[in-house]
């Protein structure tokens, strides 16, 4: 692998950056492989490079529908953070966390990861119990969580100009995370890709998966897609949004639904938020890009939907929640809006495991799972290296709806 | 933003409405005989196709009747519920969630 270095930067700058390799290779698809995984996106690339680099398995065939990273990691507002509540959950979110904090060395590749903060602004006493709450368990799992001043929380944000006391929400407090931060989502994607096609990995784009095939003892065989029949005895499904899409075709029937999630950005303005600010009972959330874009985002769509677009309902909402707060955005014209496919298991936590199908993975239910990438990754190459469950996921498996064993994240961070 | 027709209402605007979820096969009723397989998956598995999927719809700041149509979960057409109508009894009643970096 071509190191990237300033000393390369300078030495390639000499031939007009003409002589950089590929940052990975395209070789022919085969037919066999030891193990595949459906969808390049954050965590099918992650399992890909931690499979590699951990378990020494290389022999692999990570198979995109479109192009690598084009998925909901292309499309997510990129807030890594650890602020979650349960035992179950917390350790698994810190991990991730302290994984990116040496990721970007680890790949040898700029993910600009900016670990400048999380605010939120909190403007009703029940989300206030609740964020307490979470610090005391955030406290035992070594992760932060700090309640501020409403003085301090304008004055680290001094557009926060609206939720005053004679407003309809006043602004009670705000709590401050200093763990979280963002990432570069592309450079994610294509640094654990470059990664993984250094221990051999092969990547292949513009390849749909179109079935999963079963021998005849029930166990995977493989997939089918439009190039060929392609054979492993483990298969892994990460595709985020249409996992049912592809486990339908075997008959396999998860407790997962789909919802678009959209978000937004400003025209780029002057450095002037430098935290990510987070608005849970007004229901919306910001950053500030490098490029000086506000990146804005709010809540799902009401109902299940396969449309990759901004709902206008929703869009207004959220535009109107955040006028609330910070009244001076109204001067501010919007560029662009998207949305991304997500799945939502029953207890909205994701799911990482293997099922009634021997040599079949899953890892789905991802609706905040950007900031799960390395250790996602990390724990599904432990469980198809070992077919064990790495202990950070041992709660995330599919039978735990089989006993009722719900890990109930959702009904504390999005009742608003 | 969609047009939602109500049985009672005639054409209505969405934001009158609360979309209560995918419409379920019946109770089963003899839940007491179902073995735990089966039970949890009338519990907890929903269908989530791309494509036409029966919903049910509640006129919440309207009339106040639950009813079910059918909505293409790609396009967001909307039509008439085509299979047997079973309203009247609300799944969960379940809102969207709320917003999560
Ligand atoms: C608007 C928005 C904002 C978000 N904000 C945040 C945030 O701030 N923080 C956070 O942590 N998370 C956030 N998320 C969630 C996060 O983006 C996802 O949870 C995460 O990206 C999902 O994992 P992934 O990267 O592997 O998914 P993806 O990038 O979607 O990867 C799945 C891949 O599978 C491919 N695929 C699908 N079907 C097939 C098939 N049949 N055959 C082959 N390939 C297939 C897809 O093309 C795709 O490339 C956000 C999501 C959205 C939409
Ligand atoms: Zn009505």
């Amino acid at each position: 692998m071509q190191r990237y270095s300033l000393f390369s930067l300078a030495r390639n700058a000499l031939t007009s950056h003409r002589n950089w390799q590929a940052a990975w290779r395209s070789p022919p698809l085969r037919d066999h492989y030891d193990v595949i995984i459906i969808g390049a996106g954050g965590h099918g690339l992650a399992t890909a490079y931690y499979l590699a680099k951990n378990h020494g398995i290389t022999n692999v065939a990570v198979l995109e529908r479109g192009w690598l990273g084009g998925g909901n990691i292309a499309r997510n507002t990129v807030t890594i953070r650890a602020n979650y509540l349960r035992d179950e959950s917390l350790p698994f979110f810190v991990k991730s966390v302290q994984l990116y904090e040496g990721l970007g060395r680890d790949l040898n590749y700029n993910i600009m990861f900016s670990q400048r903060s999380m605010i939120d602004v909190v403007q009703t006493y029940p989300k206030m119990r609740d964020l307490k709450r979470r610090m005391l368990a955030m406290d035992i799992y070594g992760s932060t969580y700090e309640p501020i001043s409403v003085a301090e929380l304008r004055r680290r944000i001094p557009s926060l100009t609206g939720g005053g006391p004679d407003s309809r929400l006043p602004i009670i407090g705000g709590m401050v995370h200093p763990n979280a931060g963002v990432a570069r989502h592309d450079a994610i994607a294509w640094g654990l890709a470059r990664g993984a096609d250094d221990y051999g990995v092969e990547m292949h784009q513009n390849t749909p998966v179109e079935k999963l095939l079963r021998r005849s003892d029930g166990s995977i065989a493989g997939v089918a897609t439009p190039r060929g029949d392609v054979f492993a005895d483990r298969v892994a499904v990460v595709v985020s949004g249409h996992t049912t899409t592809l486990t339908e075709t075997i008959g396999l029937r998860l407790p997962l639904r789909t919802y678009n999630l959209s978000a937004f950005v400003s025209e780029p303005v002057q450095p002037f938020i430098d935290v990510v600010v987070n608005c849970p009972d007004s229901g919306f959330y910001l950053s500030q890009s490098d490029k000086g874009e506000l990146v804005i985002g709010g809540a799902t769509d009401p109902q299940q939907s396969f449309r990759r677009g901004i709902k206008e309902s929703v869009f207004e909402e959220t535009v109107s929640g955040m006028l609330e707060l910070f009244p001076s955005f109204k001067r501010l014209k919007l560029l662009r809006q998207w949305g991304g496919s997500l799945d939502f298991a029953h207890d909205a936590s994701p799911i990482v495991s293997k099922c009634d199908v021997p040599g079949l993975y899953l890892s789905c239910g991802w609706w905040g799972g950007f900031k799960a990438v390395p250790a996602g990754g990390l724990t599904l190459a432990h469980l198809i290296a070992t077919d064990q469950p790495h202990p950070l996921i041992e709660s995330f498996s599919l039978d735990r709806f089989n006993r009722l064993d719900y890990v109930i994240e959702s009904g504390l961070t999005s009742t608003r | 933003m969609l047009i939602i027709t109500c049985p009672w209402c005639g054409a209505r605007d969405e934001s009158e409405f609360i979309c209560g979820g995918p419409e379920k096969p019946p109770r089963p009723e003899n839940a007491s005989d179902l073995s735990d397989g089966d039970w949890i998956d009338y519990l907890i598995v929903s269908p989530n196709p791309t494509g036409w999927l029966a919903e049910k719809w509640w006129h919440a700041n309207g009339c106040g009747r639950w009813f079910t149509l059918e909505r293409h979960t790609v396009t967001h057409e909307v039509r008439p519920f085509s299979g047997d109508d079973v309203s009247g009894e609300a799944v969960s009643g379940e809102g969207k969630h709320a917003s999560h970096p």
